[in-house]
């Protein structure tokens, strides 16, 4: 008889295959495995049960699902299996298990649960697992192999064994090897162990700790022994993150430092309003977002020049309007630029909002990139880090191989002996600080995907900007790199010790006490140019 | 005497002779004139205005360094603060058992952490005279490692700025930590009293406000005995032309370290008449803005100057007080209005105003003195 219906489920999978699965028919494969299911006897129901599972349906798995949570019914009357959606109440909420379409409520009187015995439901939830070890996308079965670490029983190894000998994704593999291990441990396995010595996954972790507490004193030592390789691989894994983020601050800092770094370094101006236009690129970006609904990557990609010429222009306006004016009186165009910044704060408080305002990730920037399961580098980070080098070498290369780097590095040298060669000076002022200024709007693109964009932002980056900078030595766009880089890294070695806040005092105190050994930065100016 | 000096002087003589009339008057004012009279000076009024005469010393304090040594700094707010946090030790200190908790010992916001005994700073300060020499000991040893630090390596100009700014930075982040034992985020409050005297009363008040015009007096003429002094004309020297004082034989790093100190001093003196008078001290004063905010008082006020201290920070004082009553959004604005407007069209302040009209006077006077004025 078990024959007799193989064949004439195999016959009807193959009409199945001809007709559009998505609806209905009567001839659907899945109607007649579901009523085998309802109807089958005790003693059946496991043989049904896989029946389900190996015909390959799609929807399997909601339908076993909904019968290991009680919600799969039979309609009394005409013997149609229905999924209960709500059983609260008299009337319960019922739909469709072949098309998922709602068939409205029912009482529940006309409804008979589809029965279901504990050792079935002990099961059912290894073999969801199973179905999705045979799904056709290799990161959902990988992502279930890794739901069976720890899971696994004597039920399953049979099946996860076959399963690995047809599996061809490594990963996968490795998974499921381990998964198995994990198992094997259990049950005195040694070497299973090793297999376990090579995974960074909690779960065989807290599998190899049970055996060091175990009887078992061979499996003890030898799980000891893993359990130290392991906890060498974590520490290299933590330095390595401890490292990731390190360069990631240290990436927003050079990226916020480095426009500073031109206005301040090259042209010796104090611009305390740096904050503010970095402010204004992360609101060039929001901006770009209202323009553009719904495409945040278009967004974010036209913000890129969208917010350096934003910021570029305020720049220009800005050294048109009142820093030429304090042109070789340095502390006044601190204080001056100071009151720019705080019309600037208190403007986007006014004619925006004083609240922070949500700048949407691009699906592509968002997620992470697991390296292993002890290490997943966020990618929002990760292209900022790239961002940010990006911007530092094209800086590089305007200051290094054009006409305006060119004429920039004569008027830092000697400003009245490039005039006499003609050079207009007050051009490349003017370029000079448009430059630094879009390059800051440019860090606000890139922060707007790191940190709340609000009328404040531009204040928390001033004093760590200046900071970089004057601790990389001023005029030295590498002095700016290199500060930048290693103050984020040394932030976050402290962190774990030291709490954020404290982190941040001892590398400010650090800054200080470093200006006193060397007044002039890392790599100070040397020759002629340090004079001016 | 080098302290007796200034008093000869026309300047100071006329400042004491307003600064005395004034706080005169409004205790006049205040004591004498019905509650009902356009004339009456309210209680409120008075602990105003006796903020702004704590403002007015810290913006003393810093034209001293700023003025005639040409050092800008942007961390005056933290000795101002410290002066402040000494004070209001002391005062938590006397709330005693009066406490919300009532811990004879330990101040509320310590029960509150579950601290069971006060830490060793707190020590010594329930006793007003050691509490007072912390207010100067306080700021001034800060000033005196961070200058001697400074000024030994040459740092000045912007880096100095900078520096200074980064170190109040600091302190704020410091003192926003409730670990460190000065009430955290909430600062100290809910005094009580003062020397034995209940803060809320209109008498404690006014004696406040007369204290902190004395302390404004004596401040101003310190100040002034040191800028007309040799050791004055010297930090004008420092700050004209560092090299060449050096070269001069004159240890520049010596001249501005005690300046800077004196100054930190006088900061904290300001921050601790601050403190009881508007009733809380919070590590805001910290904040990087406060400190660049009294500098503007300066600038407005005239650089240089001392008395352009006073009128730049009441003045402005007053703007704030008024514009954040009336249209609170506008305040930033015009601050920063004020911040431009003032380094550019106004680089020598209000003094400077002053000064070049009663040049044109004398010029009149004199038509044949024709001297090239900027």
């Amino acid at each position: 008889m078990s024959i007799c219906r193989s064949l004439t489920l195999l016959l009807i999978a193959l009409f199945s295959l001809l007709s559009l699965p998505a609806t209905a028919q009567e001839d659907d494969p899945g109607k007649a495995l579901l009523i085998n299911l309802a109807e089958a006897p005790a003693s059946k129901v496991e043989e049904a049960v896989n029946a389900i599972v190996s015909s390959g349906d799609e929807r399997a798995r909601g339908w076993l699902e909904a019968y290991g949570n009680n919600r799969l019914s039979r309609v009394k009357d005409t013997g149609q299996v229905v999924l209960v959606l709500n059983n609260r109440g008299r009337d319960w909420e019922i739909a469709d298990p072949l098309t998922g379409e709602n068939m409205g409520e029912m009482s529940r009187r006309e409804l008979a649960r589809v029965a279901i015995n504990n050792r079935i439901r002990g099961q059912l939830e290894g073999i969801l697992a199973m179905l999705d070890l045979n799904a056709k996308d290799p990161d959902v079965r990988e992502a279930s192999a890794q739901d069976m670490m720890g899971k696994v029983d004597a039920s399953l190894v049979e099946p996860l064994e076959a399963q690995l000998a047809k599996e061809e994704d490594a990963a996968v593999r490795n998974r499921i090897e381990e998964a198995l291990a994990i198992y094997r441990v259990g049950e005195g396995n040694l070497e299973a162990v090793d297999v376990l010595a090579g995974s960074l996954h909690p779960r065989a972790r807290a599998a190899l700790n049970e055996a060091v507490r175990g009887d078992n004193e061979a499996l003890a030592q030898r799980a000891a022994r893993a359990l130290e390789s392991i906890e060498q691989k974590l520490q290299l894994n933590r330095a390595a993150e401890t490292l990731y983020f390190g360069l990631s601050l240290g990436s927003v800092l050079v990226l916020a430092a480095i426009g500073l770094a031109i206005t301040f370094g090259v042209m010796g101006v104090i611009n305390m309003a740096h904050g503010e236009l970095i402010m204004l690129g992360a609101y060039t970006t929001w901006g770009m977002q209202q323009l553009f609904p719904g495409q945040p990557g278009l967004a974010l990609i036209l913000s890129i020049p969208a917010g350096f010429i934003v910021a570029a222009t305020a720049g220009i306006i800005i050294e048109r309007s009142v820093i030429q004016y304090l042109k070789g009186r340095p502390l006044e165009t601190l204080l001056a630029t100071f009151g720019i910044s705080l019309i600037l704060q208190q403007l986007v408080r006014t004619v925006i909002s004083p609240q922070n305002r949500t700048v949407v990730t691009p699906d592509w920037m968002s997620g992470s990139l697991v390296i292993n399961d002890a290490l997943s580098l966020t990618l929002n980070r990760l292209y900022v880090l790239a961002f940010a080098l990006i911007v530092f070498a094209g800086l590089m290369l305007i200051m290094r191989k054009t006409r305006l780097g060119l004429e920039v590095r004569a008027v830092t040298q000697n400003r009245a002996m490039a005039r006499s060669m003609g050079i207009r000076a007050t051009r490349v002022d003017i370029m000079t600080f448009a430059l630094g200024s879009g390059v800051a709007g440019l860090a606000g693109v890139a922060l707007s995907q790191l940190t709340n964009v609000g009328p404040n932002l531009g204040q928390n980056y001033i004093i760590d900007s200046f900071m970089v900078v004057v601790f990389g030595g001023v005029g030295n766009l590498w002095g700016t790199l290199i500060a930048g880089l290693s103050l984020g890294t040394i932030n976050q070695l402290l962190e774990p010790w030291a709490g954020a806040v404290l982190a941040k005092i001892i590398v400010l105190v650090f800054i200080i006490l470093f200006i006193q050994k060397r007044p002039k930065g890392l790599f100070p100016q040397k020759g002629r140019a340090a004079e001016g | 005497m080098w302290l007796t000096r200034p008093l000869q002087e026309r300047s100071t003589q006329i400042f004491l002779g307003v600064l005395f009339s004034a706080v005169v008057l409004v205790t006049f004012l205040h004591l004498f004139m019905p509650q009902d009279s356009a004339l009456h000076v309210s209680a409120f009024t008075v602990t105003l205005l006796g903020k702004y005469l704590c403002y007015a010393l810290l913006a003393v304090a810093v034209d001293l360094v700023w003025g005639y040594l040409g050092i800008l700094s942007l961390g005056h707010g933290a000795f101002f603060a410290l002066g402040g946090y000494a004070m209001g030790m002391y005062l938590m200190r006397q709330i005693g058992d009066r406490g919300v908790y009532g811990d004879p010992i330990l101040p509320d916001f310590m029960v509150f952490l579950n601290w069971q005994e006060l830490p060793w700073f707190w020590h010594g300060f329930d006793m007003a005279w050691f509490a007072f020499i912390m207010v100067l000991l306080a700021p001034g040893l800060l000033a005196l490692v961070f200058g001697f630090l400074a000024f030994r390596s040459r740092v000045t100009g912007v880096y100095l700025s900078i520096i200074t700014q980064a170190l109040t930075f600091a302190l704020m982040l410091a003192f926003f930590r409730n670990e460190m034992g000065f009430g955290g985020n909430n600062g100290l409050t809910d005094f009580k009293d003062i020397l034995g005297f209940n803060l809320r009363t209109d008498a404690t008040r006014l004696g406040l406000f007369i204290a902190t015009g004395i302390a404004l007096a004596i401040g101003y003429v310190i100040c002034r005995g040191i800028v007309t002094s040799k050791l004055g004309r010297v930090s004008v020297a420092c700050r004209d032309a560092e090299a060449r004082t050096r070269f001069l034989g004159y240890r520049v790093e010596r001249v501005q370290l005690f300046v800077f100190v004196v100054s930190a001093m006088l900061a904290g003196v300001a921050g601790a008449l601050y403190v009881p008078q508007v009733g809380i001290i919070n590590p805001s004063e910290f904040s990087p803005l406060f400190s660049i905010e009294i500098v503007v008082w300066v600038a407005l006020g005239g650089r240089a100057t001392l008395y352009g201290a006073v009128i730049g920070a009441i003045l402005v004082n007053y703007a704030k007080t008024v514009f954040t009553g009336i249209m609170p959004d506008a305040w930033l604005f015009a601050l920063g209005g004020l911040f431009v407007l003032v380094t550019v069209f106004l680089p020598k302040g209000i003094a400077g105003l002053l000064q070049k009209r009663r040049k044109a006077r004398e010029d009149d006077d004199t038509p044949t003195a024709q001297e090239a004025t900027v």
